[in-house]
């Protein structure tokens, strides 16, 4: 087969998907529950009128943002586990400034929340950038640790500065500053769905072009296959890190302004980290970082989590299934050496006979 | 209160939060000698905080006050089975081990929420242990004067278990032929296959030690921290049993002192209480603090630790 590289590239993620959706059914099964209906229930509670699609796509439009952050760093070779915290400080950044400056003009406040959000996530990933960068420090577990100071900042902000009397959730961001139209609601039977799409869909083509077309995203590939080659050939190795995370953080971050700004239009204390960054992290896994894959791989991810939220109307199915299979999806597209073994001999099988 | 008795607090309740990270430290020490990075530590201890809080529940009523000795052992056994899958992916199918550690962290948690829900009548958390780990005061040792009352007295036994796990485990890594193994695939498999280790036997050794070790800890921590199971029973704690293992430098006694270091900094919130002075921070920088402290102590220290030279490589053996 000439074409196999290629056709293997769809194939893997389409057999993890199918064989998360069937490990799936199997624990399903295991405990009682039916796994046909409930994947039933999954798809029509994703997909069956406007405005179950309406707030697919509105699940969407963050994952997309996160998840290009991950590819971004990982193009530079790094593990950005911090997508959580980064988006968590971009949500409080673009509601802080939608609060604050609400009496500036609507394209202006919008713009400047949105860019508050970017920033505030780029800054916090960018401490992790320079901690490697100059001191070799683990991303892995700083980026982790700075999730949990992210968590707790955050609540401790929201509890003094933004929260009334007592609440434990900030006022609701001004009307300039919302991402929500009356158009996307009416046109999704009033779903959440907004404008936030727009910025993750011109995310998407930027973030292709950055990696496929730019110095920068040249600097990038070469510091993530070898970084040594990278400083031989007279790059600027740590430039190159902290660059690559800011970067990355700065699509989480965004992830979290849509947050803020689309979807919960406030911000509250949270006991748990959004888990936008973790999926994120897990729709870039399934889609290999491509940008365009991330799209679909993302749709996916989107549907079996607003789909989850309806398998436990319908049954008492708890609807941490879906983490379930979102989990072993992404373990068969580690291992996923194992399934091109397998779908060679299988092609080569079919050749022969 | 006395000094005496601040000081006791102190101790103990240091050494109550250092134990989880004690076992979960040197279980990520085993792993990585062997050249397997096992940042799935935290799913590890996930589960095992998970099984531990099971066991028991379900068994407490019946067994009575060795209930959590035993759900400690249960813990154990389903954290190893567990790690099972990082094995297999690792070492067998040759995944990234970061992807792979990463996808029993994301594992861990929905399969244990999910758990507890059809166990729990639908509720996101188990019911509250009435059989928990209690504090435990020496018998001779607590009648020293000063010393036996602030170390030995109303403290964590299973810290002082972790440490004499931590001079076993350096025993086994340093003195005896399985060690030597162990840390010759973590080295140079290549050259320990010619001599004829079986490299993969040793990397599932490594891999399932910690899982053993870092299901304890788990159990360590619902049974005599969190007294229940919840999500967020296991906050990091895998990550800094990593921090720890790292800041020890793989060697297992200096990685028991490193996580009772990591221990103090988790418990400041609480020994913060006691301290005249300290009682008026305001508490998010309580909790913040171990997060922080592990951050700065990696970027001050990071640049004179060396891994395992394979550690993190997939060792493919040649046919």
């Amino acid at each position: 087969m000439p074409n196999s590289s290629k056709l293997f590239k769809v194939l893997v993620p389409l057999t993890s998907v199918l064989a998360g959706l069937v490990v799936g059914a199997i624990v399903m099964a295991i405990f009682g529950y039916d796994p046909f209906l409930n994947y039933a229930s999954l798809f029509t509670g994703a997909l069956g009128d406007a405005n179950a699609i309406g707030e697919t796509l509105r699940e969407l439009t963050p994952l997309i943002l996160t998840a290009l952050g991950f590819s971004i760093a990982s193009t530079a070779g790094f593990f950005n586990i911090g997508g959580a915290g980064q988006a968590l400080m971009g949500w409080m950044a673009s509601v802080s400034f939608a609060l604050n400056f609400s009496s500036l003009p609507h394209w202006l406040l919008l713009l400047g929340s949105i860019m508050a959000g970017a920033l505030a996530g780029g800054i916090w990933a960018g401490i992790a950038g320079v901690l490697k960068a100059y001191l070799g420090t683990s991303e892995v577990i700083t980026t982790i640790m700075l999730n949990y100071i992210a968590l707790y900042l955050s609540s401790f902000l929201v509890k003094n500065f933004l929260a009334q009397d007592q609440s434990d959730f900030s006022k609701t961001i001004p009307e300039g500053a919302r991402l929500r139209t009356p158009f996307l609601e009416h046109l999704t039977q009033n779903s959440t769905f907004n404008y936030g799409i727009i910025i993750s869909l011109i995310m998407v083509i930027v973030v292709y072009f950055l990696i496929q077309r730019t110095k920068v995203g040249y600097e990038y590939r070469a510091v993530g296959l070898n970084d040594k080659a990278a400083n031989y050939a007279g790059m600027n190795v740590k430039k190159v890190i902290i660059s690559a995370m800011v970067v990355s953080g700065a699509l989480a971050g965004l992830g979290g302004a849509v947050e803020g700004l689309g979807n919960y239009e406030n911000i509250y204390v949270m006991t748990s980290l959004p888990d936008i960054g973790f999926n994120g992290m897990a729709v870039s896994l399934l889609a290999s970082g491509n940008p365009i894959g991330i799209i679909f791989s993302g749709l996916l991810f989107s549907i079996l989590k607003i789909g989850g939220l309806s398998i436990s109307v319908v049954s008492t199915t708890p609807p941490e299934i879906v983490d379930i299979v979102i989990a072993t999806i992404i373990f068969f597209v580690g291992i996923n050496y194992v399934i091109k073994i397998g779908l060679e001999k299988l092609s080569k099988k079919k050749g022969e006979g | 209160m006395s000094v005496i008795t601040i000081l006791m607090t102190m101790v103990s309740t240091a050494l109550i939060y250092s134990a989880p990270l004690i076992f979960a430290a040197l279980g990520g020490t085993f792993s990585e000698r062997g050249g397997i990075v096992n940042v799935g530590l935290e799913g590890i201890m996930i589960v095992g905080a998970f099984s531990g809080a099971v066991f028991n529940l379900t068994y407490g009523p019946a067994l009575g006050a060795v209930t959590p000795w035993i759900g400690l052992l249960v813990a154990g056994g389903f954290g190893l089975l567990f790690s099972v899958l990082h094995a297999l992916a690792t070492v067998n199918f040759r995944a990234d081990h970061i992807v792979s550690g990463t996808v029993l962290n994301m594992l861990a948690p929905a399969l244990c929420v999910f758990l507890t829900k059809i166990f729990y009548d639908g509720k996101g958390q188990t019911p509250v242990l009435d059989q928990s780990l209690s504090t435990f005061t020496f018998p001779i040792l607590s009648k020293i004067p000063v010393v036996g009352e602030i170390f030995f007295t109303r403290t964590s036994l299973l810290a002082y278990l972790g440490i004499l796990i931590g001079f076993i485990s350096w025993w086994i890594l340093i003195k005896t032929k399985f060690g030597l193994r162990l840390r010759s695939v973590g080295e140079n498999p290549q050259a320990a296959d010619t001599l004829g280790i079986n490299v993969y036997l040793m990397r599932y050794s490594g891999v399932l030690i910690s899982g053993f070790l870092g299901g304890i800890g788990g159990g360590i921590m619902s049974q005599s921290i969190s007294l229940n199971f919840s999500v967020s029973t296991i906050a990091g704690q895998g990550f800094m049993a990593l921090a720890a293992m790292i800041f020890g430098k793989w060697h297992p006694l200096k990685v028991v002192a490193a996580a009772i270091f990591f221990g103090i900094s988790q418990s400041l919130a609480i020994i913060g209480a006691y301290i005249p002075v300290i009682s008026k921070i305001d508490d998010v920088w309580f909790q913040m603090a171990p997060y922080l402290i592990t951050i700065v102590v990696l970027a001050l220290f990071i640049g004179k630790f060396y891994a395992p030279a394979a550690d993190g490589e997939t060792y493919v053996k040649s046919k």
